[in-house]
């Protein structure tokens, strides 16, 4: 019986994603309320990998594991579940936490359901019981509930978590002995996918989980015109913008990578400036934790109003042009 | 080609009132009486997806559910959608499933149909939104799977692309059946029901099945086959001075470039209206 805590450190075109190193962190973190800890270990799958390996060590990795192949170099489900399968059998870990990206999500139950154990899926807060067993906290009805989750008799007890939730990433220098995983096995894997490419844009401007003000626009902006301002805001004050899910129905925002929420993503901005948000369950449980958030919405009643610190009633179509106006200047 | 095609789909409560769920502070449970029950939005985009691709090749289209016996009702929208017939998994031993328990009767109720070519799901449940629920079948059917599928073309059961979306963009997949896929909104706009489809749909094969009918290993099924179990139940701590402001515009906007100063935003100066003295001249 081991305790230890392992990570699953996601990268994408040779890139580590932040939410990786997030978890790391929060590894170390989990490791000090433990009475009696493991090591915190990192997973790295993909093709050419030796230049993450320092910042898989810089985040605090005790231990690494190296799944570093060509056939590996974009994800494949069966193939990279495998290897964790494989590692998990022979190292039988604690913990597992994944970040929940768009194949994270995926890969967190796929390899759960090859070992046969639970995963606690888009998780707010972990916390760690008296007997050092994972509790997960996980939202539903949209974030209205909260509940714990546990895993009692399953190892590892996996956890998923998006990024921005946790705290940001600090660095803890770890020797971090690098393990190189034999994966002749691969040959023997079976599959009916083949990944033909990834293809990935930076967005322009701050990044959303980066930002320290979030300017969020919702169905009441109302139309195009009218979320321009927005845009025109964001980019005076360094600022990122963000939507709810009608504007991205109605194609006002750039997308669905900018929407908050269930669905979306989560912030904690240290402002955060809503505009014609009625406040949805869906949305406000990806935003709740921000510093400062001020929402403007001309209907008293908005439920928003009660998760914000400053609920100004009013009109946005007089209030947006008026702010572009003060900020550009 | 005539693909059978299962689609899983979930009855929830309809995440329209979500707002109005709360908790019972003695006895710990979830509060929702009122609310509708409604089949799970973004499933309705993978039965939308089957019945295109059954347009397509030929074939059935089956849909799939674990719920309580009271699902027939929300179940039959989806036949009325155009769907042939309905499975539905219905036992008092399925109650307190988690994803992988859940996965694992929805997986034998496919497997007793037999022979079929594609299981589609939706991406996440709009109540329990684990998102899982599509990978774990994939497992327990031994099929390849993949999760958020934004695009997907069947030219032929061994030549299937289909697109995935990832963070910032997309994965573009070649594929062969049998497969489960999880469809993403973004994958089409599910048709609404007509007067004639509703009427048919009463007349459509309905099956249920309980625990005897279906070959389980009773160790995976229910809240005892569930690795996870669900502990203490809470609301979300939303704290907030919100306090409520029936300012003007110019105010409005003065509070808000406050703010974004304490902030250390900096901006110069602006304009922030006039106000007129009262003497009259
Ligand atoms: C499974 C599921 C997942 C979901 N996930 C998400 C998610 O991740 N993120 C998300 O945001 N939503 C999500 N939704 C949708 C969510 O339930 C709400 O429908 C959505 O958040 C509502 O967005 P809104 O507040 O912009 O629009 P509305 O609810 O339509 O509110 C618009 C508000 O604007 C105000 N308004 C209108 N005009 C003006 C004006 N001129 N001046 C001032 N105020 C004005 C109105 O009073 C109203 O309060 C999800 C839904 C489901 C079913
Ligand atoms: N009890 C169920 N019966 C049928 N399908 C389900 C059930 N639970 C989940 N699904 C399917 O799995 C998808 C993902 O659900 P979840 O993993 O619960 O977020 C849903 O969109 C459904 O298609």
């Amino acid at each position: 019986m081991n305790k230890d805590i392992w990570v699953y450190v996601e990268q994408i075109e040779g890139k580590i994603t932040n939410v990786s190193l997030e978890l790391l962190s929060e590894a170390h973190r989990l490791k000090t309320k433990m009475q009696r800890p493991g090591q915190v270990v990192a997973v790295i799958i993909g093709s050419q990998l030796e230049e993450l390996i320092s910042t898989v060590q810089e985040y605090g990795a005790q231990k690494i594991y190296v799944a570093d192949d060509k056939s590996l170099k974009l994800y494949e489900p069966q193939y990279y579940a495998a290897i964790l399968k494989k590692l998990i059998k022979e190292n039988d870990p604690h913990i597992l936490l994944v970040g929940a990206s768009a194949l994270g999500s995926q890969l967190a139950p796929t390899v759960a359901a090859k070992v046969k154990t639970g995963v606690a899926a888009h998780c707010v807060e972990l916390k760690i019981s008296e007997n050092d067993q994972l509790v997960a906290v996980v939202p539903a009805f949209g974030g209205k509930v909260l509940g714990d989750i546990l895993c009692p008799k399953n190892r590892p007890q996996i956890a998923s978590i998006k990024q921005g939730i946790l705290d940001k990433p600090v660095k803890i220098e770890a020797v971090g002995e690098v393990i190189k995983v034999d994966l002749s096995f691969l040959t023997q894997v079976k599959t009916n996918l083949k990944p033909l490419k990834i293809c990935r844009e930076e967005p322009k401007g701050v990044p959303l989980e980066e930002a320290e003000i979030v300017i969020c626009g919702g169905w009441g902006v109302g139309d195009q015109d009218t979320w321009h301002y927005l845009e025109k805001i964001a980019e005076k004050i360094g600022g990122a913008v963000a939507c709810t899910r009608p504007p991205v129905d109605e194609g006002w925002a750039p997308g669905e990578h900018v929407m908050i929420g269930t669905s979306g993503k989560s912030v904690r901005p240290k402002l955060y400036l809503g505009f014609g948000i009625s406040g949805a369950t869906h949305h406000i449980c990806g935003m709740k934790d921000s510093g400062l958030i001020i929402s403007i919405n001309r209907d008293e009643n908005a439920e928003i109003f009660k998760v914000s610190d400053y609920g100004i009633i009013g009109d946005i179509k007089q209030v947006l042009p008026l702010l572009a106006e003060a900020v550009t200047k | 080609m005539g693909l059978n095609i299962v689609v899983c789909v979930k009855p929830i409560p309809d995440p329209k009132y979500y707002n109005e769920i709360t908790i019972d502070p003695v006895t710990k449970t979830v509060k929702r009486q009122g609310i509708p029950t409604i089949i799970n939005p973004i499933d309705k985009h993978a039965i939308e997806k089957a019945l295109k691709i059954k347009e397509q090749h030929g074939g059935k289209v089956i849909l799939m559910s674990m719920a309580p016996p009271d699902a027939q009702e929300t179940l039959l929208e989806g036949l009325a959608m155009g769907a042939d017939e309905t499975y539905l998994l219905s036992d008092r031993k399925f109650a307190g499933a988690d994803t992988l328990a859940t996965s694992y009767v929805l997986a034998r109720g496919i497997q007793k149909i037999g022979e079929i070519d594609l299981v589609l799901t939706g991406t996440e449940s709009g109540d329990g939104a684990t998102a899982q629920v599509s990978s774990q079948l994939g497992e327990w059917l031994g099929f390849s799977h993949l999760w958020g599928v934004v695009n997907c073309e069947v030219k032929s059961q061994d030549d299937i692309y289909l697109k995935t979306k990832i963070e910032n963009g997309y994965m573009e997949w070649s594929g062969k059946l049998p497969m489960v896929f999880a469809v993403s909104r973004e994958i089409n706009t599910p048709r609404y029901t007509s007067i004639m489809g509703v009427m048919k749909a009463k007349k459509k094969p309905f099956t249920i099945w309980s625990f005897q009918d279906l070959d389980l290993d009773e160790v995976y099924v229910g809240l005892k086959g569930s690795p996870t179990q669900p502990g203490d139940i809470f609301s979300p701590d939303m704290g907030r001075k919100g306090e409520i402001l029936k300012i003007s515009k110019e105010e409005a906007v003065e509070l808000i470039i406050e703010k974004l100063r304490a902030n250390g935003i900096n901006i110069e100066s602006f304009f922030s209206g006039c106000v007129r003295g009262e003497r009259n001249e």
